[in-house]
């Protein structure tokens, strides 16, 4: 396909074989590409058949955790007379993070069929998919599948025939990156104020409106169809490196590579392929600076760290960072890592949702601090400062978002200490920090 | 051990507790209070101001003890270095957008920021020169206003009007620290009950108009009382400054009011600083009231019954004390007596969120006490009789014109009273007594417990508490007779009672008369 890249020999696509084709988006279109045939399957399943064969897959979950689809999936309470929920996640907002749009985009009824099957698996009859509120391109099309799927029977009080019910409703967020977090989430869809819940109870236990609930990301049920169809076996094979990391991964790589973009690959594919074959590596005459690999959230790599790592769940932690959802920010040397961990930093301050005390005024507190040191009004106490603001932000609240915004800047006072030393002393000249 | 019990180790100090209870619960009944702001036993637990971290051993991060219930063997480290320090992070997160504006402040003294900072805090600042959050005042309510900059989003307050009133009037608006407590468009936190979150609010953030500037905390008296303001019996404090009452604040009771009162409750305490007191016994002489000593009164106004054979009425007011009703009861033992309260009506207004408690619709403390006494007459009929009884006493009963009218046909009138009313005819004797704010007594509610109040402010003059009176009065009547020295004494040797003392009747009170009983 042309659009939005040619698919490189290096990819693997499963997930984005039709990206770019815009006659997949129409029922008719994805029935003729091979589409509902393993919704046909499961319909026919029993839940542990199928839960079975996701968990063999190795399937992961993608939104950013890493925890084994299957398995949760499994931790649905069995024979409770009670309704249950599928909560799809599409309120993909994390910075650095657009890899769930292109499914959105381009093959929502992959996403339909992948959520109708997680609906069978775990015994429910409504699947909730809460999408970004500014994603609304991905939403008019989404929508359009959804009501084209109740049409032609495929979902419903009957789907595709087998006297089974599967409703889908597509709920908008309405702007809070922290609506992405699950059990913000599901507040959000019942109308309250999206603030993340304390767990325990876990979903599974009382989640959507205080019934047994799983949630998983779009990139996570997207993949279910091709496991049915294909077999567990043939994903559990997609794997270069680590064999608990399987299958292929949707990889959002921004910033300053030649080609940014979407990228299929499998699990496993060097870091370094990734950056400089599919992406066309860094624009002439620059050089890596710095990864963060897996959406804003996680710890920044250094070039060395990248040289030898391999993308998937085991090799990015094997470095010290994460793979996350899959969004990839590249930084070539003419980065001010100060200046970008600061603006990683102030979109935290302003996403957080203002419960845990630590997070409301520690993401505010550390932006300040970061602000005045790009306006080399910085102090030689600050980065110490810093380093115990983010002990203090970090594993000390509900959901992680103070442990999110405190990682880039631990990691980035660790790797790149000289460039905020050179802001401290004076060496480097101050700048404006606009707002 | 019962299997419903969990044995726990808290700080070294190893209790049992019912299963399901949170470990800050626990650490309370280990006398160890777990530093916390959006905890608050009667509200749900939100676990977010993270004030209340507590190392758990083999649990891998510090968990909020509000939420965490307790466990079989659970070993509990409140002040281990990790929870201290990140108690010691929140307070310093909590104080970084504070004002310290505490000389200014209402609740300085009484403040958990302040408690907890000078517990646990650090003792500098490294928040620098950075501005800190402002926003205006906000006028939220008839008697409640929200300081903005002092708030810590611990967010009681949004929950006591959700969950508790049920009248979600109050949010949390915008997000990170810009967010502050919002009010709904077009509303106002006008519920009767609204005042409580001035109460429950931790900090200076919400207070009360009435209060605002008034005292300062440390310089209060505060002592343990019954609200008089309807039959629900709220257990209150008094706080006086200089002998004036100042303001009433709930006192926690689980069994009657858990820990709230109503704003009307709340507002009702101007009358225990009236300065028109009587202060000295008055004996009529002729058309004249001359002013007595006691002994004097006693044996005047003694005279003054035994000269007036017949049936007797007792016209009492809401507010007083068992002791004072069965002691004047006592006093005319030997006549036909009908005994009844005056009971003014108002609006039920019941709290949804706590069964049970409500601002009922009969505004007199003490009605299940005097119906449990015997003065159990229809006011109206009572009125009737006093039109020709021989002896009508008015026990600190506010009579308006009809009712004084009606006392036109009576013999004498005997007027034990904190204030005096010249409208009164045929008046022998207006002997002063004690109000609730000055004695102590015991008030019946409508479950039927009995609940002690204590004193709380100086007598005025030679004042004396009602039962003293009444029960002078009675021995003055016969030479084997002797009165009760204390209040106790006077309520133990009342049969409606039992020989309960007011020690026996602790803080939180007994029920004297089976639920339902002692309903009208």
């Amino acid at each position: 396909m042309g659009y939005p890249h040619p698919i490189h020999p290096k990819e693997t696509p499963v997930l984005s074989t039709h990206f770019g084709d815009p006659d997949a988006r129409s029922h008719a279109g994805w029935v003729a590409r091979g589409g509902y045939v393993a919704l046909q399957q499961a319909l026919g399943m029993t839940p542990e058949a199928i839960v079975d064969e996701v968990k063999a897959s190795g399937l992961r979950g993608r939104g950013g955790a890493g925890f084994p689809t299957g398995m949760k999936w499994s931790f649905m309470p069995k024979d409770d007379g009670r309704e249950h929920y599928l909560c799809c996640n599409a309120d993909e907002s994390e910075p650095g993070t657009f890899k769930d749009r292109e499914i959105l985009r381009w093959t929502p009824h992959a996403l339909i069929e992948g959520c109708a099957i997680g609906c069978l698996a775990i015994r429910a009859e409504t699947c909730v998919i809460f999408i970004r509120g500014e994603y609304t391109e991905p939403y008019r099309i989404l929508q359009a599948a959804v009501d084209e799927a109740y049409a032609a029977g495929t979902i419903g009080a009957n789907a595709m025939g087998s006297g089974k019910r599967i409703e889908m409703i597509v709920h908008r967020g309405a702007g809070a990156y922290i609506c992405g977090e699950e059990t913000a989430l599901m507040n959000a869809i019942e109308g309250k104020r999206g603030n993340p819940r304390i767990k325990p109870p876990f979903p599974a236990v009382a989640g959507l409106f205080g019934l047994p609930t799983t949630i998983n990301n779009v990139e996570t049920l997207a993949a279910v169809p091709a496991i049915l169809t294909r077999g567990a076996a043939w994903y559990a094979g997609l794997s270069l490196s680590s064999p608990k990391s399987t299958g292929t991964k949707l990889i959002s790589v921004c910033g300053h590579v030649q080609r940014p973009g979407t990228y299929e690959i499998t699990m496993g594919l060097p870091m370094q392929e990734l950056i400089f074959d599919l992406c066309g590596g860094m624009r002439p005459g620059r050089t890596l600076k710095a990864v963060i690999p897996g959406g804003s959230s996680v710890p920044i790599m250094t070039p060395e760290e990248v040289a030898d790592c391999a993308t998937d769940y085991e090799g990015i932690a094997a470095k010290g960072s994460l793979l996350g959802s899959g969004g990839m920010i590249v930084m070539d040397d003419t980065t001010d890592m100060v200046y970008q961990i600061m603006r990683l930093a102030r979109f935290y301050a302003h996403e957080s949702c203002a419960q845990c005390t630590n997070c409301r005024e520690g993401t505010a507190w550390t932006t300040k601090i970061l602000e005045r040191i790009l306006r080399g009004e910085g102090k030689a106490s600050d980065l110490d400062l810093l380093l115990d603001l983010a002990d203090n932000m970090t594993g000390k609240t509900i959901c992680v978002l103070s442990d999110s915004c405190a990682t880039p800047v631990v990691s980035g006072i660790a790797k790149f200490r000289d460039e905020f030393d050179a802001y401290l002393s004076g060496a480097r000249a101050p700048m404006t920090v606009g707002v | 051990m019962s299997t419903d019990m969990v044995t726990l180790t808290i700080d070294g100090i190893t209790l049992s507790v019912p299963k399901g209870t949170s470990v800050i619960e626990a650490a309370k009944q280990a006398g160890i209070v777990v530093p916390h702001y959006c905890y608050h036993p009667s509200l749900p637990a939100p676990a977010v101001c993270r004030m209340c971290l507590v190392e758990i051993e083999k649990l891998p991060k510090l968990v909020p003890s509000c939420v965490t219930p307790v466990a079989e063997g659970q070993v509990v480290h409140v002040h281990s270095p990790a929870a201290k320090k990140a108690r010691e992070g929140v307070l310093e997160f909590l104080l970084i957008n504070h004002p310290l504006d505490c000389p200014i402040c209402d609740q300085a003294g009484e403040c958990e920021l302040q408690d907890f900072v000078f517990q646990e805090g650090r003792a500098g600042t490294r928040y620098g020169d950075e501005a800190k959050r402002w926003n205006p005042v906000e006028d939220f309510g008839p008697d409640i206003l929200y300081v903005t900059n002092r708030c810590i989003l611990c967010t009681r307050c949004v929950r006591f009007m959700d969950h508790v009133a049920d009248d979600p009037v109050l949010n949390v608006s915008e997000r990170g620290d810009r967010a502050y407590i919002g009010i709904d468009p077009g509303h106002r936190v006008d519920h009767p009950w609204a005042g409580n979150i001035v109460d429950l609010c931790p900090v200076g953030s919400l207070v009360s108009k009435d209060f605002l500037h008034k005292a300062r905390a440390w310089d209060l008296d505060k002592n343990a009382s019954i609200c008089t303001g309807c039959t629900q019996g709220c257990n209150i404090m008094i706080d006086t400054r200089d002998e004036n009452v100042v303001r009433l604040r709930p006192r926690p009771n689980l069994e009657v009011n858990r820990h709230f009162i109503c704003d009307v409750g709340r507002a009702d305490y101007r009358w225990m600083n009236r300065g028109d007191r009587v202060e000295a016994p008055l004996i009529g002489e002729g058309d004249r009231l001359h002013a007595q000593d006691w002994d004097v009164a006693v044996e005047r106004t003694v005279a003054a019954l035994a000269a007036a054979a017949g049936d007797a009425v007792v016209l009492i007011g809401g507010r007083a004390s068992s002791e004072t009703i069965g002691w004047t009861l006592q006093a005319l033992e030997g006549r036909t007596v009908t005994a009844a309260m005056k009971v003014p009506m108002g609006e039920e207004a019941p709290l949804a969120g706590v069964p049970n408690l409500a601002l009922r619709r009969e505004r007199a403390a003490n009605l299940h006490g005097a119906l449990l006494l015997g003065a159990d007459a229809p006011w109206e009929a009572a009125l009737t009789v006093a039109s020709r009884a021989a002896v009508v006493v008015v026990l600190d009963a506010d009579l308006d014109d009809a009712e004084v009218e009606a006392l036109r046909g009576a013999g004498i009138v005997l007027h034990l009273t904190t204030v005096a009313d010249p409208r009164l005819p045929a008046l022998r004797a207006v002997l002063p007594i004690t109000s609730v704010a000055e004695e102590q007594g015991v008030f019946v509610n409508r479950d039927g417990r009995a609940q002690r109040y204590l004193p709380a402010k100086t007598p005025p003059g030679m004042a004396r508490p009602g039962w003293w009176v009444a029960s002078r009065l009675w021995a003055a009547g016969a030479p084997d007779r002797v009165a009760p020295d204390t209040a106790t004494e006077a309520l133990q040797r009342l049969p409606a009672f039992s020989g309960l003392s007011h020690r026996d009747l602790g803080f939180v009170g007994r029920i004297v008369a089976p639920v339902g009983e002692a309903a009208r």
